[in-house]
Order: C-alpha cells, then sequence, then structure tokens
C-alpha cells in the first residue's frame, strides 16, 4: 500500500534539527536538482556559440580561433570555472547515487535501510568527487 | 504488518516518466561526464571534435535523447518541487505554462546546436 507523507516545508529553518537521514536526503536531492537544471539552462546557452561558428571557415576551425572554441578555452582557463565544475561533478554524482537509492526503495528494495544507504551515497560522493579533482583541474595552472 | 513504501499512485503517467527518465539519465551522464573529462579533457575542447562527434547518427541521436529527457526530468522536477511547497490554482497554471514554453526554447536551442555540429542544414 502506498503512503504519502506531509514533510511540511524546508524554509521553516527551525526545523532542521529534528531531521533524520531520509529528510536530509529530501533535501539534498532537491538542492542539488535545482543546481542540475539551472546548469543545464546554462551549458546550452554557451554550447550555442556552436552555432555562429558553424559559419566559420575551415581554416579558422582548424586554428581553433571560432568563437566556439575560443569560448570554450577562455572558460576552461578560469580557475574559478574549474573549482565550479568539481562542484557540478559532486552535486550531480549525489543526484544521481541518491536517485539510483530512491528507484530503488520505489521498487521495494532496501527501505529499512535507507538511511544507511543516504550515507553510503554521500560518502561516495565525497570519494569520487576527491578522486576527480586531478582531471577536473589539470591543466588549469 | 510491515508496509511496503513506495511513492507510486496509480495512474500517475508523470511519475512513472519521471523515474524513467531518471533510469536513461543515470547511464547516460555518467557516460556523458565520463566521455567529456576522463576519455576526452574539458581544455582541449574545440568545434572540429565536438563536430567530429556529432556528426555520428547513433552520437547525436543520443544527445537529443539525452536532452529531451533530461529536460522534461529537470524541469517536471521543479514542479513537483512547487507544488510540493504549496503552488495551486492560477499561479500553478501560469508556472506550468512558463515551465513548458521554457522546456520548448531549451530542446529547440539544443536541436540548433546539435545540428550547427552535425552538419544538418536546420539551425
Amino acid at each position: 500500500m502506498s503512503q504519502s507523507y506531509n514533510r511540511g516545508l524546508i524554509e521553516d529553518f527551525s526545523r532542521w534539527r529534528e531531521f533524520e537521514a531520509g529528510m536530509w536526503a529530501w533535501i539534498f536531492h532537491k538542492f542539488t536538482g535545482w543546481v542540475l537544471i539551472g546548469y543545464l539552462f546554462t551549458h546550452i546557452a554557451v554550447l550555442s556559440t556552436a552555432i555562429p561558428a558553424s559559419g566559420a571557415e575551415t581554416a579558422v576551425l582548424q586554428a581553433g580561433n571560432d568563437v566556439y572554441t575560443q569560448t570554450i578555452v577562455s572558460l576552461e582557463g578560469l580557475l574559478l570555472v574549474r573549482v565550479l565544475e568539481v562542484g557540478l561533478l559532486a552535486v550531480a554524482v549525489f543526484h544521481m547515487l541518491n536517485g539510483a537509492r530512491l528507484l530503488l526503495v520505489d521498487l521495494g528494495v532496501g527501505l529499512e535501510s535507507q538511511d544507511k544507504s543516504f550515507y553510503a551515497s554521500l560518502i561516495l560522493t565525497g570519494a569520487i568527487t576527491v578522486a576527480s579533482v586531478p582531471t577536473f583541474i589539470a591543466g588549469a595552472f | 504488518m510491515a508496509q511496503r513504501y513506495s511513492s507510486f499512485e496509480a495512474g500517475g503517467r508523470m511519475w512513472l516518466l519521471q523515474r524513467v527518465t531518471a533510469a536513461f539519465l543515470l547511464v547516460v551522464l555518467a557516460f556523458h561526464f565520463f566521455l567529456l573529462h576522463f576519455v576526452h579533457h574539458a581544455d582541449e575542447v574545440s568545434f572540429l571534435m565536438s563536430s567530429g562527434r556529432m556528426e555520428t547518427m547513433s552520437y547525436y541521436s543520443l544527445m537529443v535523447l539525452f536532452l529531451l529527457t533530461a529536460t522534461f526530468h529537470g524541469v517536471n522536477g521543479v514542479y513537483n518541487a512547487l507544488i510540493n511547497q504549496g503552488l495551486t490554482g492560477t499561479k500553478r497554471t501560469v508556472v506550468k505554462w512558463t515551465l513548458v514554453a521554457a522546456s520548448v526554447v531549451l530542446v529547440l536551442q539544443g536541436i540548433r546546436t546539435a545540428n550547427a555540429w552535425a552538419g544538418i542544414p536546420l539551425y
């Protein structure tokens, strides 16, 4: 049988002391979701520079002097962008791992250990993020 | 008796789509990150390399499907979050159609960009 819960508003900040693992998972999933959809719109806007670039001469494209290549290379040259990309990875990995946890719970798997799987999602997110830092920062200095 | 918890409700087509797109995005987003950050590196991006990938029909169609599912999953997620915060009535209708319009713009712009790389003259 399905049940629904009134979780109340997360804007009632004073409630945070009462929160258990599942509530934190819900808040983090919501927050990371907002970040990801915001990023998707930004991502497509930046990639859209490929539209004017596609009209450039072959020689310009080969030299990487088109507006798309120049936009991406300049952005990737900024340390701030690289750091934000690591943040994006962390946000995406958490949303994916916690999302997999939610899919499993919806399929009836692992509800009794939903708090442990939330902690596992957090730890794995941390580990994957830290392990990815060298790759994401490479060439930024 | 222990009850099996699920957020499933009968007839919830959007509920199901949110989960089907989630399962698809889990795999494709991981592939996207892996290909564009670990196989290729962010500071080596060039128009010709992006173009070379997008000229392959399987990659192009996967990326278009990725765009469609990510837009649906993200925008429907925002809509659900707002309803959860108590959005009702006229405001809900206005927000719904604003989100639909934003999704259409995002998908069209994404496909125009993919077409520019793929050399499809529809942009």
